[in-house]
């Protein structure tokens, strides 16, 4: 972890952050420190922090006043830090017979900010939880009884989770299961609370730090979507090359307990739509063996995505892993016990995240949660089908290879595709794909739930998505248009498609419904644009290759020259 | 440790906090003398002595701080 020195001389040094970003901090004790961490931080990760620090002890007044620095200034995010100590002093001068209330008080406070944050402001609301310290005025029953201090910090806590649950715009930083970690004598530094009414110790704060920025680039649509494996002494204990199938150890032979848990681990994070895969120097049906045979493998053939088990270096086997899932290499992450293959995985694929794993396995797993790298920013249903879709493109990229020519190998895919309006149904998965999508992505827009619910509000405004399946299998929702008609033009607003779905012609479909749209609703031109970023560089060229013509930075179509696409999808 | 090597050591912390470029401390001199020796920075010093030496001060001490010479007497009684 860097130093909390480092951290601040990072605000001295010249970056050229890609992303810029208006932060607000309000906080009950001095914050100074945390702000220097939150930017320092920021920075290292390659975000440039614009960030306005309220006058101590300012939270209330600072939302609820509407002419507050706080509304001048306009956040993309507001960033709320109230120490424990003052909550118990709040908690103290609270009657004794509202004591019971004390929590609901406090969530319906929140709730007010949260309201101000994302009506009023537009701004995300990031609410540290609040470290639990028992006063111990009541001992052990404290945990028991209602009207105790540390009875209503839980209750709080865990209030402040589900209206996190239930709203979108909240966001928990999650200070709670750091206290589990480092325990509250390490996050808290008594004696700069009393000299400074600082909280938060110096070395803890680039922990904090951390939290906040990943969960600032979850917002951002940053973050992991595969998890490589290594396979010996990383999955299982041994060498199956060596030790053959039963000798290897999994379960209850040898240390195989440890392999297990990291087995369980990795399924639950598939479970949650993280893609997994295998890069392993092994002979491939030796190395699905135990995948398919195994009585104590928690992880089978059906959980991995796309297998590489053969005797070409790492770097060449994840770069064709990339090839097949088509997701940036800043998504995935390589874990692997050889430092030597780490080594020469860092250095050929630098966005590849490496963990260099210690060197007892039994400490692995410890380890790689402490990074917390895969951070998100919403779950859909969706994500746990993530895997079988990804399956299913490792086949079509097989079968590609039979086709001597694109059209044919399209038309054999037997592809539908469904066009429909924003509805109940499919907002999480469009918001997803908003948040997620960064290569094709022509404005880089992105939407939450209730951002999507609003856009479509608007009689002029339409949004398209749609959905793929083929014979192999159902792609889900695959890509949207957000439209937005100005008098005889229809703007479109932004152009997002999962990168699965490249060179299926889906763009010219899409294009085909947009200008069906247009149509209906007597439009005559079309016109698109292409904000730059340094991901989207794959769709640079878009609307020049679906025939738009470039004026002023825009792209146009013509209603009256357009002739619609052919295409090997089917509508339906 | 002499008097001497404490300060020296001392101008390297302060010069690290502070990164303001060079300080040349000497027993009397006092927060007032170093550009940028502000409260925030002054708390973080204190907290990088502390783990330079392995030591720890209670606030009674710190507080009763008045320049350099004492933060040496303090640091060379604990060490």
């Amino acid at each position: 972890m860097y130093e909390f020195n480092h951290l601040k001389k990072n605000l001295k040094r010249e970056f050229n952050p890609k992303t810029k970003l208006k932060v607000a901090l309000l906080g009950d004790t001095a914050t100074q420190f945390l702000a220097i961490a939150i930017q320092g931080y920021a920075l290292e990760e390659h975000i440039g922090i614009e960030l306005y620090e309220a006058p101590y002890n300012q939270i209330d007044l600072q939302f609820k006043n509407p002419n507050s620095d706080l509304h001048t200034f306009n956040p993309d995010f507001v960033i709320v830090f109230e120490a424990e100590t003052k909550l118990k002093d709040d908690f103290y001068k609270t009657p004794l017979d509202q004591r019971d209330q004390f929590s609901n008080y406090k969530i319906s406070q929140v709730e007010d900010y949260l309201n101000i944050a994302t009506t009023t402001l537009n701004a995300k609301l990031l609410y540290f939880n609040y470290a639990e310290a028992n006063d111990q005025v009541f001992g052990n029953f404290g945990s028991q009884y209602e009207k105790s201090y540390i009875y209503q910090c839980r209750k709080l806590n865990f209030g402040l989770s589900k209206l996190a649950n239930t709203h979108t715009g909240l966001y928990i930083v999650d200070l709670l299961s750091q206290q589990a970690r480092f325990g509250i004598d390490f996050i808290k530094d008594q004696k700069m609370l009393i000299q400074a009414d600082m909280y938060f110790s110096i070395d803890f704060l680039p922990y904090v730090a951390k939290a906040v920025s990943d969960i600032i680039k979850a917002q951002l649509g940053v973050f992991k979507k595969c998890l490589i494996l290594d396979l010996d002494n990383t999955v299982w204990g041994g060498v199956i090359g060596d030790d053959g199938m039963n000798n290897i150890q999994i379960g209850g032979l040898g240390i195989g307990k440890v392999f297990t848990k990291i087995q369980k681990w990795a399924k639950e994070l598939k479970n949650r739509g993280i893609i997994l895969c295998v890069a392993s120097k092994n002979t491939e049906s030796i190395a699905l063996e135990p995948f398919k045979k195994h009585q104590e493998m928690v992880l089978r053939e059906e959980d991995i995505s796309v297998f590489m088990a053969n005797w070409d270096n790492k770097v060449s086997n994840i770069q064709k892993i990339q090839e097949i899932l088509n997701i940036g290499f800043d998504s995935m992450v390589f874990i692997d016990d050889n430092p030597f293959e780490r080594e020469m995985v860092k250095q050929n694929l630098p966005l590849v995240t490496v963990p260099d794993l210690p060197e007892d396995p039994a400490a692995y797993l410890d380890y790689i949660n402490s990074l917390n790298l895969f951070e998100t920013a919403g779950v859909s249903d969706n994500d746990a089908k993530r895997t079988e879709q990804y399956k299913e493109e490792a086949k079509r990229v097989q079968a590609k290879a039979y086709f001597s020519n694109e059209e044919e190998f399209l038309a054999s895919l037997e592809m539908k595709g469904l066009v429909e309006p924003l509805n109940d149904f499919n907002l999480p998965r469009l918001s997803q794909l908003s948040l997620r999508s960064n290569q094709f992505n022509l404005r880089t827009i992105r939407f939450d739930e209730e951002e999507l619910k609003r856009f479509a509000a608007n009689p002029d405004h339409q949004v398209l998505a749609i959905s793929l399946t083929d014979k192999y299998g159902d792609n889900g929702l695959i890509a949207a248009v957000f439209l937005s008609k100005q008098q005889n033009d229809l703007f479109i607003h932004n152009w997002i498609m999962s990168c699965r779905v490249l060179k299926r012609n889906v763009e010219q479909f899409t294009l085909n419904s947009i200008f069906n749209y247009a149509k209906e609703n007597n439009c005559t031109t079309i016109t698109g644009e292409y904000i730059a970023t340094s991901k989207n560089g794959i769709v640079e060229n878009h609307y020049k290759d679906l025939g738009f013509k470039h004026q002023n930075n825009y792209w146009h179509l013509d209603l009256a020259d357009y002739k619609p696409f052919e295409t090997q999808i089917t509508t339906i | 440790m002499n008097t001497q090597q404490i300060i020296h050591e001392l101008n390297l912390i302060f010069e690290d906090v502070i990164d303001e470029g060079k300080v040349e401390l000497s027993l009397d001199t006092t927060a007032k003398d170093v550009e940028g020796w502000d409260s925030l920075n002054h708390v973080q010093i204190i907290y990088a002595i502390e783990q330079k030496y392995g030591i720890k001060f209670n606030l009674t001490e710190i507080q009763s701080l008045n320049n350099v010479g004492d933060l040496v007497n303090l640091i060379s009684g604990k060490i």
